[in-house]
């Protein structure tokens, strides 16, 4: 690993004032696990790491009106175990839960999870593709067993997140901090971008800026929710797909409903078919089937990743059905 | 640029002088002498490296040692008093839950960390613990024996 610079900001305006307008040149660390990883493979050489873990903004839990404020760079063990989170919004601590290793979850933080970089096998091998400035994605025509069928091109990376598919479901915002004490406010199906929008990011951050806070509202009065992760082996990997489900019923019927894949796209995807072709309807068998048909529709599967289409379907299905 | 990290490594201050890429693993190894905590894959997957950092099981591979700054940390050496293997330690021995024994610290700590955590594990919670850790030998299976065993002794003698 090529050394770097690290400080230690006093404050969240001294973190934003140390970053600069260049990507890639300085990096911000909170956990570490993804960058730290990025760094030993090459992937990344920042001049300089800004720490931010430390800083009171970016911390823990707090109960804000009808939400959750929860800091960027709360570690994920104290989201899954933060009885606020539990009880307001426990789709997100059903999928931070599935997030790596209990030693992964110790370290990671939830801004981290939402904001690491894809895990293609060749971006994270260091072919010069297009997240690396180059002009081709490798796994269009070559070893795609994990990438996108939907919304893929010209890259087809997947995102990997676990968290970000239940903060999507759950309406939260993201608060975003830029130098001189400026601030914005990023709906998060507004913050992840697709390839086509900027192939080499995955969110719309820009290099002077940094996630401070993830604003979550409270799960809607009487839903239920759910987030499923299907991998090739029980722990510990990155999701094929997952689905992350809230519904609420209203004398039986679906009356409100999110569905969020996470593992299929380049972004999390929101079903909107899907939610469509539940919504009114009872759940049952040939309801929740329809509505996995209906996830899935447009989707362009590669040579080898087919077998996600049924896979998507049938969790979809699944997860619906979990939550009659 | 070289760093000054300040940190308590098995219950004793120490200060040391760091460059910033200087991961914790390598703090501990090279300038600390505490060999116990092994270096794999120095990826964050194998758990070959995994020692508590506040009371939570890390990979100290994936920590830079200036992160560890203010921190308290507890490798194998800190488990056992001197010549006396820890509860965990006798398990593992007892339940031949080693072979070659290169994974055994990592896997010691990340039973250690459950058992402080959670005195009574169930079979399903031990093994979602264990995750964090790979072992090339023995298939698991005596491993989870011990920690099994390790929590009934750690039980018994309180």
């Amino acid at each position: 690993m090529e050394n770097f610079s690290y400080s230690r900001p006093a404050t969240l305006r001294d973190a934003t004032a140390q970053l600069g307008k260049e990507h890639g040149r300085v990096a911000i660390i909170a956990g570490g696990t993804d960058l730290l990883g990025e760094m030993k493979d090459e992937l990344a050489a920042p001049a300089r790491l800004v720490p931010v873990r430390h800083l009171r903004e970016m911390q823990g839990v707090r109960t804000v009106g009808a939400g959750l404020r929860i800091g960027a760079a709360t570690p994920l063990v104290d989201v899954v175990e933060n009885r606020a989170v539990q009880e307001q919004a426990p789709l997100l601590a059903m999928a931070a839960v599935k997030v790596g290793t209990p030693a992964i979850r110790n370290m990671g933080t939830i801004g981290g999870n939402i904001c690491q970089r894809p895990r293609c096998w060749y971006y994270r091998n260091n072919y010069p593709c297009f997240k690396h400035g180059g002009s081709a994605c490798f796994s269009a025509l070559g070893e795609n067993d994990f990438h996108a069928i939907l919304e893929g091109g010209p890259s087809f990376i997947v995102h990997p997140s676990d968290t970000a598919p239940a903060l999507v479901a759950l309406g939260a915002s993201a608060r975003i901090a830029g130098p001189g004490g400026r601030e914005r406010i990023v709906p998060l199906d507004a913050f992840f971008v697709t390839p086509r929008q900027d192939v080499r990011r995955e969110n719309v951050l820009q290099p002077d800026e940094i996630l401070v806070e993830l604003q979550v509202p409270n799960a809607p009065a009487g839903s239920r929710a759910t987030y499923v992760k299907e991998m090739v082996r029980e722990t510990w990997n990155f999701a094929l797909c997952s689905v992350a489900a809230m519904v609420t019923l209203s004398n039986g019927v679906v009356s409100d409903v999110r569905i969020v894949m996470g593992g299929v796209a380049p972004v999390p995807y929101r079903a909107l078919k899907a939610e469509a072709a539940i919504r009114g309807q009872r759940l049952t068998e040939t309801t929740a089937a329809a509505a996995g048909a209906a996830a899935v529709e447009g989707a362009r599967p590669l040579a080898k990743n087919g077998y996600k289409v049924p896979l998507t379907q049938a969790t979809v299905k699944r997860a619906l059905l979990s939550l009659a | 640029m070289k760093h000054t990290v300040d940190l308590t490594v098995n219950g004793e201050a120490c200060s040391e002088t760091v460059e910033a890429r200087t991961l914790l693993v390598h703090l501990l190894r090279d300038q600390l002498g505490l060999t116990g905590t092994h270096v794999g894959c120095v990826v964050g997957e194998c758990g070959a490296c995994s020692v508590l950092v506040d009371g939570k099981l890390v990979k100290s591979c994936l920590m830079l040692a200036v992160q560890a700054d203010g921190r308290d940390v507890t490798t194998i050496e800190g488990l056992s008093g001197g010549a006396a293997l820890h509860p965990v330690q006798e398990a593992f021995v007892q339940r031949f839950a080693l072979q070659c024994g290169f994974c055994t610290p990592g896997f010691v700590m990340a039973a250690h960390a459950l058992l402080c955590a959670n005195p009574d594990p169930t079979e399903a919670e031990i093994r979602q613990v264990l995750s964090s850790n790979l072992c090339m030998c023995t298939g698991y299976v005596q491993i989870v024996e011990a920690v099994k065993e390790a929590a009934a002794r750690l039980r018994s003698c309180t």
